[in-house]
Formats: C-alpha cells, sequence, structure tokens
C-alpha cells in the first residue's frame, strides 16, 4: 500500500523537479543576459547562447572556429557566489595563447586573426580552497561578440 | 519489511531525479569524457570532492551563427542576391520539427544578410518567417510580434536590427537548450550554417576564383565541420538526426579534400588597440574542381532543407 502511495508521488516528484530544472536555466539565462550580454559592447553579440551551472573546480571546454575577417571578444562570467572563473585559450597544437590569470581573472579578452582559426576555450571555476564546505556552485555564461576587422 | 522496502526504493528513486534533474541543469552543452589530454597541464585542487568534478567535463560546441555568417559574406565583398534565399512562400511547407527548425536557422540567416544589405521589405519577410517557424515549433516568445513592431520602427538602422536579430536567435536557442530539445537547437544551427555555405557558393565568380576572399571563407567551413558533427552526435539515434549526420558526413568527405596547413599561433598584444593580434600564416590548396564539387553537395543537401 505504501509502495502505491510511492509510486503515486513520483510522477509529481518528476514535474515538481522539471520545473525547478526550467526554473535554474531561466536563471542562468537571465543572468546571461543581464550581466554578461553588456560587457560584450561595442561589439555584436553573434546570437548563441552559452550557459551553465558549474560546481567550484568543475572545468567546461567550448571549441569554435573565428575568422581572420572579424574582430572578437569574449566574455565570461561567473555568479558573484562563485570564486574567480579562468579561462585559456588554446590553438589547434595545445598551445595557451591567453590565459585570464595572467591578467587579474579578466572576464573579457579581444582579439583578432590574422588567418582564422580553431581555438579552444577551457574555463574553470577555481576553488574557495575551504576543505569540508559543500562547493558553491552557480551560472557561468560564455558570449562572443564579432565586429567586421577595420 | 514492506515499509522498510518501499521507503528505501522511494529514496533510491528520488535520489536517480535529482541526479538526473542536476545534470539536466547544465544546459547547453554536453558531459563527455574529455577530448584530449589538456587535463594533464592543468593543476588540480588538492579537495577531493573538487577533484571528482573535474573527472567530466562540460564541453560547448560553438557554430558560427546565422548573424556570424551572413556577415562573413559581406565582409568578403560579396554582392546581395535575393533569388539565393529561401523563398518566404514556402513557410507553409514546413511541418515537421525538423523541417521548421532547419528553416529557422535558413530563415534566420537570410534575415541576417537582408539585414546587412538593407532590404527592408525583405528583413520583414524573413522575420515573420523566422517567426512562423518557431511559433510551429513552440518556442514561446521567442520572436514576440512586440519585436517585429520594433524592427519596422527601426528598418533603416542596421545596428539595431542586427541586435533585434540577435536577441531572438537567443532566445530561440535558449529555449531549446533549457526544455530539452538540444537535437532541435542543433537544427536550428545546421540549417543557419548551411545557408550561409550555400549562399556563398553561389556567389562565387569562377572567372575570379584565385584569391578570392568568399572562397577563403568557404575553405574556413572546414574548420567547422567537425564541430557540427559533434554537436549533431550527441542526438544520434534520433531518425531525423541520423539522417543529417549521414548528409553532413557526405559533405566533410569533399571538404576533407581540401587541405589547410597552419603555422604556429603567435599572440601579441596591440596597445594601441588593447587587444591581441593572433598571429598565423595559413596555406590552402582548393582546386576549382573540388570547390565545384563541394557546391553542388551543399545545393543538394539545401534543396532537402527548403523542399
Amino acid at each position: 500500500m505504501k509502495d502505491m502511495r510511492i509510486y503515486r508521488i513520483i510522477p509529481a516528484l518528476v514535474l515538481f523537479l522539471t520545473v525547478i530544472t526550467i526554473n535554474v536555466n531561466a536563471q542562468c539565462k537571465a543572468f546571461a543576459k543581464k550581466v554578461c550580454l553588456p560587457e560584450l559592447a561595442p561589439y555584436i553579440h553573434d546570437g548563441n547562447y552559452h550557459a551553465a551551472v558549474l560546481v567550484e573546480g568543475e572545468e567546461a571546454e567550448l571549441y569554435k572556429t573565428f575568422y581572420s575577417d572579424m574582430e572578437y571578444r569574449v566574455a565570461i562570467y561567473g555568479e558573484d557566489k562563485l570564486p574567480n572563473v579562468e579561462f585559456k585559450v588554446l590553438d589547434a597544437s595545445k598551445n595557451v595563447l591567453y590565459s585570464n590569470k595572467d591578467a587579474n581573472y579578466a572576464k573579457t579578452w579581444d582579439f583578432k586573426l590574422q588567418s582564422s582559426q580553431q581555438l579552444k576555450l577551457v574555463v574553470k571555476v577555481s576553488s574557495f580552497n575551504q576543505p569540508g564546505d559543500t562547493p558553491a556552485s552557480g551560472c557561468v555564461s560564455i558570449m562572443f561578440g564579432f565586429k567586421m576587422k577595420k | 519489511m514492506n515499509k522498510k522496502y518501499g521507503i528505501s526504493t522511494g529514496i533510491l528513486v528520488v535520489i536517480l531525479l535529482i541526479s538526473s534533474v542536476l545534470e539536466g541543469c547544465k544546459s547547453g552543452g554536453s558531459k563527455q569524457a574529455p577530448k584530449d589530454d589538456l587535463t594533464k597541464v592543468i593543476p588540480k585542487d588538492n579537495s577531493a570532492a573538487i577533484q571528482d568534478v573535474t573527472q567530466a567535463k562540460k564541453i560547448f560546441d560553438a557554430l558560427p551563427s546565422p548573424l556570424e555568417s551572413a556577415m562573413l559574406i559581406k565582409s568578403a565583398g560579396a554582392r546581395f542576391d535575393n533569388a539565393l534565399l529561401n523563398p518566404v512562400g514556402n513557410v507553409n511547407n514546413y511541418v515537421s520539427s525538423k523541417s521548421m527548425a532547419l528553416n529557422l536557422g535558413i530563415y534566420t540567416c537570410d534575415l541576417s544578410f537582408a539585414s546587412l544589405y538593407e532590404q527592408t521589405q525583405l528583413i520583414i519577410d524573413c522575420m515573420n518567417a523566422a517567426k512562423k517557424m518557431a511559433d510551429g515549433l513552440g518556442i514561446l516568445k521567442a520572436i514576440e510580434q512586440s519585436k517585429i513592431d520594433e524592427l519596422e520602427e527601426n528598418i533603416n538602422n542596421t545596428e539595431k536590427i542586427m541586435e533585434i536579430v540577435s536577441e531572438t536567435f537567443m532566445n530561440s536557442s535558449s529555449y531549446l537548450e533549457d526544455n530539452g530539445q538540444p537535437s532541435i537547437a542543433a537544427m536550428v544551427l545546421l540549417g543557419g550554417w548551411l545557408e550561409g555555405l550555400y549562399i556563398s557558393t553561389q556567389l562565387v565568380d569562377m572567372k575570379d576564383f584565385n584569391g578570392n576572399k568568399l572562397v577563403g571563407r568557404i575553405i574556413d567551413q572546414k574548420l567547422s565541420i567537425d564541430i557540427l558533427l559533434s554537436l549533431l552526435e550527441r542526438s544520434k539515434g534520433n531518425p531525423a538526426v541520423d539522417e543529417l549526420i549521414a548528409q553532413v558526413q557526405s559533405l566533410k568527405v569533399v571538404f576533407d579534400k581540401i587541405k589547410i596547413t597552419t603555422s604556429p599561433v603567435r599572440p601579441e598584444f596591440d596597445k594601441t588597440t588593447n587587444s591581441t593580434i593572433l598571429k598565423s600564416d595559413v596555406k590552402t590548396d582548393m582546386t576549382p574542381e573540388v570547390f565545384k564539387e563541394l557546391s553542388a553537395k551543399v545545393g543538394e543537401i539545401r534543396s532537402t532543407f527548403v523542399k
């Protein structure tokens, strides 16, 4: 009888958790739009949306082709409750071309290319280094702006 | 006994559900094993808990958006040709989710192309066509009537129009990602990317093939084809996506005939512009014959999307 009750609860629980998921994603999107997007100006946002909830210490990778005719700005923002968000840009041979750690954890980077390249961005939420604490988690947003090269 | 069994089953189900929801929360990308050994050069934190979460990584594959594709065509100095775009009269032909998703990408690319060349009536028509596709896919509030009104009010302001296109495209893709429809989101991106490639290939004048800037931008798309396949392969097993993977793989066969050799990249900081220049030299070798084959393949695939 109790088993039956649990199985009746499951659909309601699924619905509840689905609503939570959509809500978390909506919050992440709202954060990306409110905080990250304005930092792309005067570049034009390319329209793509990359955001995810990351946990302290977690990494994400992004692969994208960048073109020689354009100038780019990448903006990477994490929610305030997260420690610094590190990002590195690597070429196809895994050479590090840029690390925001060397620029006091800058949240944007402007660049242009002499020839088109596929680059890899490695984004990592650093750690508060407080053993025993539950790792912090929050939304991290990665956005690109571009404009025609002058 | 029965009670114990019932409670533990319930707890197990709850744990599994929470795990799956937390996984689902991480929108916009996928969790995969690392593609390469990059983790070897990244210092790990000492905390065991943190080490655990670094075992799997979230991977984002970013294709050029329709707006960026259109900008690349414009920056190569190409002319505008209305006849190359998907006629807006075709909108009623698209009733399946697959065709609506592909054509949402296609019309967004056409809209961006029209915007950059200030084709005012076409901008509004393409926006309405894109709205119809988005509405058909159930993408709530992606393209609201107020945005179309704003577009009409700013019809001569290219910058504002691009901002609106960018915003509506972001609304569509984020809605699809957030609502567990990554396969549809991938199809939208594929549609936009292929439309940009189709317009580019059609605009190349074979009499002016060597040193043609547009040809250079077409060759650059070889760099994105693996990203595209990776994006689609996350939804492998979905029959509609499997068909698209086969089509993109046939395109990759042609792209693989093009050789791109790049010298090591040297970053140089430019103090005057406060930006970094990534310096490198590139050599490519696409022959006119390979270009014609590529152009034919792109046209063949695109015709299946817009029919």
